[in-house]
């Protein structure tokens, strides 16, 4: 066996980063949450568990994903060396698959047949669909009706999985509808069922459990790292935030290092048409502390308390919270959230498309752009790791819907030369 | 603070000691704030508080994680109409011209977060709401909002469901103020085929040998028989998504809660 679990400071024994975190959820839930805590701890030190994990992650994803030095995209950018995680490398696209397999085998070991998830940008679906495949479970997918024609294609994949794919058509249609319906759907079928959830938001022990799954990340970065450069730690990480789940994995072995030793964490967060135009999804920069789908956490909601629809560009970060793990970073200065436009993530995906023949997905695009401006900063002897969280297969008939009214629009031809 | 300062627990104390006077279980009403339309509501609430003994009034929220798609719809809708937080206690002090039943507010957090719990608790004293259903808020993960609303005189409304374990039923019991609330099965509100009371008389049971609050049950109590069943077993019958139902079809809202009002008869 040679996969661990990590063992963080965070969250404390009642599921809290600081103020943020908890569990406010229905009473109904309570015991269940209790129960999978507890079905968890066990797990994580039981061999029999984890290395059926760790081939899984070998075998079924392809793990580790390469720790790739993007020569030509640093050259553009002129300054620190740019390395991209590539978890776009993984089987099923993104990053989603590290999480959804573990929930799915934890499922298994509880006793539980049916699954359920919520979906945006429909990777987590389809990962979870994925994970249900191949491990026999029942599976059942909420997706927005929003997101479900902005990812036609995930739609489908997730159905010739076997999963049903439930629309949600309440609120805005989108991620966090589907998250209020699957939580619906939990608290009524409670007994028999287990609900993946795609990223760490929800209740204790949902955010923690997902950041010690997605955790892999940031391990593989360390000795890829050392083995590259000589060295376990970059001076900049960047990676996007949606609910944060990519973010975290990358971000939280190198977050409990002592200050001095930690790199440079930035989340890049939607800021869809600008913090300032209110259509964006940038719960640090544009939110205030509040409460949704069970815990505490920066998110968009009006002085009253009603929930605001978020917007981005891409549907995997269309989510109007933030985890609490990540708040807390925001609060201590552990990390830091930087918002990044719909426009500037298109950019960022025709760059790297151009200069390195990857396509990312847009929720990936946005850390892109954001490398790209702070690299100049910096000198060639530095190291920035991007972490492309997922790829842009998903993504392609949106942006050519999007890129076609760009080019429609007068006196926009330059925007689309890209030189190196 | 001590419930026996609270001005909302004794209220709501002499409504259900009332109706068990009369033979009766307490028929709680619920209606959205603000639905089917904010000129609509006030007399809709006076329909129901013609037989009420204790009015629940929900506060629109936009992710009602306890609801089902009945008043998850109309809570849609009243926001649609302009009802907002400060809007639905307004409502309340409305209402509190022409009624003096006892009138509780179902909450999920947020909402008091977003106005600050002190205020919260301020504006809803003012305005003479009793006490507060907290579907979202177990009473452990935040003890100063059961507090605070001490405090303000307002009751606090905890629940508990068929999972919940015999040490949850204590410490939710324990919590509560005004009265407990029973969820009779596991899953969301709404009317829904042959609601099965099974797991109910084991679960009150438990509860009553924590607390002497009054307990009542709802979720799924559509019509007279189900009042009917869930009055001989607890103090209180709540009834929801039925009347929400009611008025999206356009039927008669005083018959319906007529006719619940008599199913709570013992
Ligand atoms: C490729 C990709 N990246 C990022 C995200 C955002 O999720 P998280 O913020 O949890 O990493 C998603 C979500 O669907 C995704 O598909």
């Amino acid at each position: 066996m040679t996969l661990t679990l990590p063992s963080y400071p965070q969250p404390d024994e009642r599921g809290r980063f600081g103020r943020f975190g908890g569990r406010y959820v229905p009473e109904t839930l309570i015991p269940a949450l209790d129960n999978l805590d507890a079905a968890y701890r066990e797990a994580k030190t039981d061999p029999a568990f984890l290395n059926e994990l760790e081939r899984l992650l070998r075998e079924f994803v392809g793990r580790p994903s390469g720790l790739y030095l993007a020569e030509r995209l640093t050259r553009h950018a002129g300054g620190a060396k740019i390395y991209l995680k590539r978890e776009d490398q993984n089987y099923t696209g993104a990053h989603k698959i590290n999480n959804c397999l573990a929930q799915a085998l934890l499922a298994k070991r509880m006793g539980k047949r049916r699954v359920i998830a919520e979906t945006g940008a429909g990777q987590h679906g389809v990962a979870s669909a994925t994970a249900a495949a191949l491990l026999g479970l029942d599976c059942v997918v909420y997706m927005g009706v929003e997101d479900m024609r902005r990812q036609e294609l995930n739609v489908f994949r997730m159905r010739l999985l076997g999963a049903e794919v439930i629309p949600v058509t309440s609120g805005t249609s989108t991620l966090k509808d589907a998250t209020n319906e699957a939580i619906r759907d939990w608290v009524t079928n409670v007994r028999d069922t287990f609900y993946i959830l795609g990223s760490v938001v929800g209740p204790h022990p949902y955010p923690a459990m997902v950041r010690d799954f997605q955790s892999v990340i940031g391990e593989e970065t360390k000795w890829q790292l050392g083995e590259l450069e000589g060295r376990e730690v970059p001076d900049v990480i960047i990676a996007c935030v949606g609910g944060g789940s990519n973010a975290i994995g990358i971000f939280a072995p190198y977050a409990y290092l002592p200050e001095g030793q930690r790199p440079r964490l930035i989340g890049t967060e939607a800021a869809g048409e600008g913090v300032d135009t209110g259509r964006h999804a940038a719960s640090v920069a544009g939110g205030r502390i509040g409460v949704l789908h069970g815990a505490m956490m920066y998110l968009l909601h009006d002085h009253e308390g009603q929930i605001t629809p978020p917007h981005s560009i891409s549907a995997g970060l269309d989510y109007p919270g933030i985890g609490p793990e990540h708040c807390l970073y925001s609060e201590t200065g552990v990390a830091e959230y930087v918002p990044v436009t719909d426009a500037q993530a298109l950019e960022g995906l025709q760059l790297l498309t151009r200069l390195e023949g990857i396509i990312p997905a847009l929720e990936s695009a946005h850390a892109i752009y954001h490398a790209v401006q702070l690299a100049p900063s910096m000198s060639p002897d530095q190291i920035i790791v991007v972490n492309l969280s997922g790829r842009g297969d998903k993504d392609v008939a949106e942006v050519m819907r999007l890129l076609a009214k760009v080019e429609d629009a007068p006196g926009n031809a330059e925007r689309q030369e890209v030189r190196a | 603070m001590t419930a026996v300062q609270s001005r909302g627990v004794a209220r709501i104390r002499a409504a259900f000691d009332n109706a068990r006077a009369e033979g009766r279980a307490a028929f709680i009403p619920f209606m959205t704030a603000g639905y089917p339309s904010a000129t609509e509501f006030p007399a809709l609430a006076d329909d129901l508080l013609a037989r009420a003994d204790v009015l629940e009034v929900g506060l629109p929220y936009s992710d009602p994680l306890g609801d089902g798609p009945t008043i998850q719809r109309a809570s849609e809708q009243a926001l649609a109409d302009g009802t907002s937080t400060r809007g639905t206690i307004e409502l309340v002090r409305e209402l509190r011209t022409r009624h003096d039943t006892p009138i509780v507010i179902m909450t999920y957090v947020n909402p008091i977060y977003a106005v600050g719990p002190r205020e919260f608790m301020r504006l809803s004293q003012e305005a003479g709401v009793d006490g507060l259903i907290l579907p979202d808020l177990p009473p452990d993960q935040d003890l100063e909002i059961a507090d605070l609303a001490a405090e303000h005189g307002l009751a606090v409304t905890f629940l508990i469901a068929p999972t919940s374990t015999p040490e949850r039923i204590k410490l939710v019991a324990e919590a509560c103020t005004g009265f407990l609330y029973a969820v009779s099965v596991t899953g969301v509100t709404g009317a829904r085929e042959g609601t099965a009371l099974g797991e109910v008389p084991a679960m009150l049971e438990l509860a009553r040998q924590h607390t002497d609050v009054p307990i009542a049950v709802g979720f799924g109590v559509k019509d007279a028989q189900t009042a009917h069943e869930v009055a001989l077993l607890a103090d209180g019958v709540v009834v929801g998504s039925a009347f929400i139902n009611a008025v999206h079809e356009g039927r008669d809202v005083p018959a319906l809660a007529k006719k619940l009002a008599d199913g709570c008869v013992r």
